[in-house]
């Protein structure tokens, strides 16, 4: 990655942040705690990152790191996104 | 088939944003978290076709062992121990930030055919930095909420200056790295410093500090998943950690407006200092007695009013007193009497920490009230009951210029005609403060565990 390639990230990184902050100020504090585990499940994106190193053929250090990658990141996303929906099936209005 | 993964990616990015989107109400909400899981199942499968996956047997096994822990965990947990959850979830997250950046470090170091560049080197730094610390930070964090950890503020000699300390050191070699990446050495002294300072910088946050620091941990949980997403030159990566990293900081920023305090007090554990290394001793030395009032007293109060306002604390969850909460909401509402809950925004260990609990006992949603729309009610308020909530419900914060709470925004129930308190005891809260309010002459104590206090109340009320 050249200086340019890593500007381009740094422009969606801060955009992204601003629409970030746009959506999240929407949010009613009553659901202040499925943003979080939601939200929490979304960062299990690295998953991504730890598919492409788990897959590279042979059994490397940089493999296996891998596979423990995806575990984490598994636990991160299901767990993340199954809690929350049990939270919001809860939410009722009278 | 790279131009379909791109575009795939794009796809899944605006499953993020708008299922962020649709939690803006709780009507589609739970639409919104189940776009988000498809965006993150469409990511998922596309990756496992780029043509750098060689190999499935290990990525199969990892996803279902991931799964199952991940789905045991969302089952199991019950929805007092929820602020634990999301410490865990965001411990591994952050853990798996780190493995991918190390991982990716490690790929590049061995293959020669591939080279560090800068801008790489210094984005697996950081992802390896602001993992590790949410990592541990999130274990201890977790531990504390959990009671495995103490709860109390934490001091250790020389706290600051050895942060600081540490942080520069990991920035020095992290400067030296990117210089010098082929020093693996370094580059695993930054790891295991960096899981050293997340201990240390969230062992001396106290127990009812927590919201912010939950709150803190999940910003940086997206931060390391966007720096992961830099390492791997990965605009879903950057778009999705950025949007979880806003939120992080947008809930810090309203835990700290609602203890009237700045990030560096909250982070550096000052304010509890004064008085949680345990009860103030002398705190029966009171200007006033507290009266106290019985559960059969008490129904026979509620007999003749016509609005309630209920106060849930942190005392409600530890009490798991949710459901004999709202069977009291019941009775009383079969009587015809206006039952409403007011929600302190630091009530409880995690933001919306008492609305879920609620939810759960299916207390509607429209009943429960924010500060701000509540607190001009209470003059017009009859009786409120505070269950297990202490400092948020202190009128020292009004007026009071020399405690430690002053400034912060509290629930103003004192000016309303009647507030009952139910407490175990007339200890302090978490401040370390005695609470005036006990000893007001509209205030009335009603002593004993939350749940069965409540239970109690429900079947006197019944036997009128």
């Amino acid at each position: 990655m050249d200086i340019y390639g890593l500007l381009m990230l740094v422009y969606v990184f801060v955009l992204a942040i601003f629409v970030g902050f746009e959506l999240i100020t929407k949010v009613p504090p009553t659901l202040h705690t499925p943003l979080m585990s939601g939200s929490n499940a979304i960062s299990g994106i690295t998953v991504v990152g730890a598919l492409l190193s788990a897959g590279a053929g042979e059994l490397t250090i940089s493999t296996i790191l891998g596979i423990v990658a995806i575990v984490f990141a598994m636990i991160n996303v299901v767990g993340g996104f199954l809690v929350t929906d049990r939270m919001l099936k809860m939410f009722k209005k009278k | 088939m790279e131009i379909v993964s791109y575009l795939v990616y794009l796809i899944a990015s605006i499953c993020f944003i708008f299922g962020i989107k649709k939690l803006s109400s709780p009507k589609t909400a739970r639409q919104g978290n189940q776009l988000a899981a498809l965006g993150m199942l469409l990511a998922i499968i596309v990756t496992l076709f780029d043509q750098r996956v060689l190999t499935f047997e290990y990525i199969i096994l990892g996803i279902v062992i991931g799964s199952l822990i991940g789905a045991v965990f969302a089952l199991k947990v019950q929805m007092t121990g929820m602020p634990q959850m999301v410490g865990l979830l965001n411990g591994f997250g952050g853990g798996a930030s780190v493995l991918v950046g190390f991982a990716e470090y490690d790929r590049i170091f061995v293959t020669p055919t591939i080279m560090f560049d800068e801008p790489t080197t210094i984005s697996i730094v950081l992802s390896l930095l602001i993992g590790s610390i949410t990592f541990t930070g999130s274990l201890i964090a977790f531990g504390k909420l959990q009671g495995i950890v103490t709860g109390k503020v934490v001091k250790y000699p020389l706290q600051h200056p050895l942060n600081a300390l540490l942080l520069v050191a990991v920035f020095a070699a992290g400067v030296f790295v990117v210089i010098q990446p082929y020093e693996i050495e370094i580059i695993i002294g930054i790891i295991g410093v960096s899981l050293l300072l997340g201990v240390l910088l969230v062992l001396p946050i106290g127990g009812a500090d927590m919201p912010v620091a939950i709150s803190l941990l999940n910003s940086y949980s997206g931060l390391a998943a966007s720096m992961t997403g830099f390492v791997l030159n990965n605009k879903m990566l950057i778009i999705a950690g950025a949007l979880v990293g806003a939120s992080g900081i947008i809930l810090t920023i309203i835990m700290c407006k609602g203890m009237n305090r700045s990030l560096m007090n909250v982070v550096l554990g000052g304010w509890a200092s004064a008085g949680a290394e345990g009860p103030a001793a002398d705190s029966k030395a009171h200007k006033g007695t507290a009266k106290a009032i019985d559960s059969e007293e008490l129904a026979m109060l509620l007999d003749s009013v016509s609005s309630v306002v209920i106060v849930p604390g942190y005392g409600m969850a530890v009490g798991q007193a949710q459901h004999a909460v709202r069977d009291l909401m019941n009775v009383l509402e079969k009587k015809n009497i206006k039952v409403r809950f007011a929600i302190h925004p630091v009530a409880g260990r995690m933001p919306g920490h008492m609305n879920v609990l609620l939810a759960e006992a299916q207390v509607p949603y429209d009943k429960l009230l924010a500060m701000e729309d509540i607190n001009d009610d209470f003059p017009n308020t009859d009786v409120v009951i505070v269950i297990g909530a202490n400092d948020v419900v202190n009128p020292a914060a009004r007026h009071d210029q020399s405690s430690p709470i002053y400034g912060m925004p509290i629930l103003n129930v004192d000016y309303a005609k009647t507030v009952i308190i139910n407490k175990r005891s007339l200890n302090v809260g978490y401040a370390g403060i005695d609470n005036e309010l006990f000893f007001y002459p509209n205030a009335l104590m009603y002593f004993g565990d939350s749940k069965e206090a409540m239970s109690k109340l429900v079947s006197e009320i019944k036997a009128l």
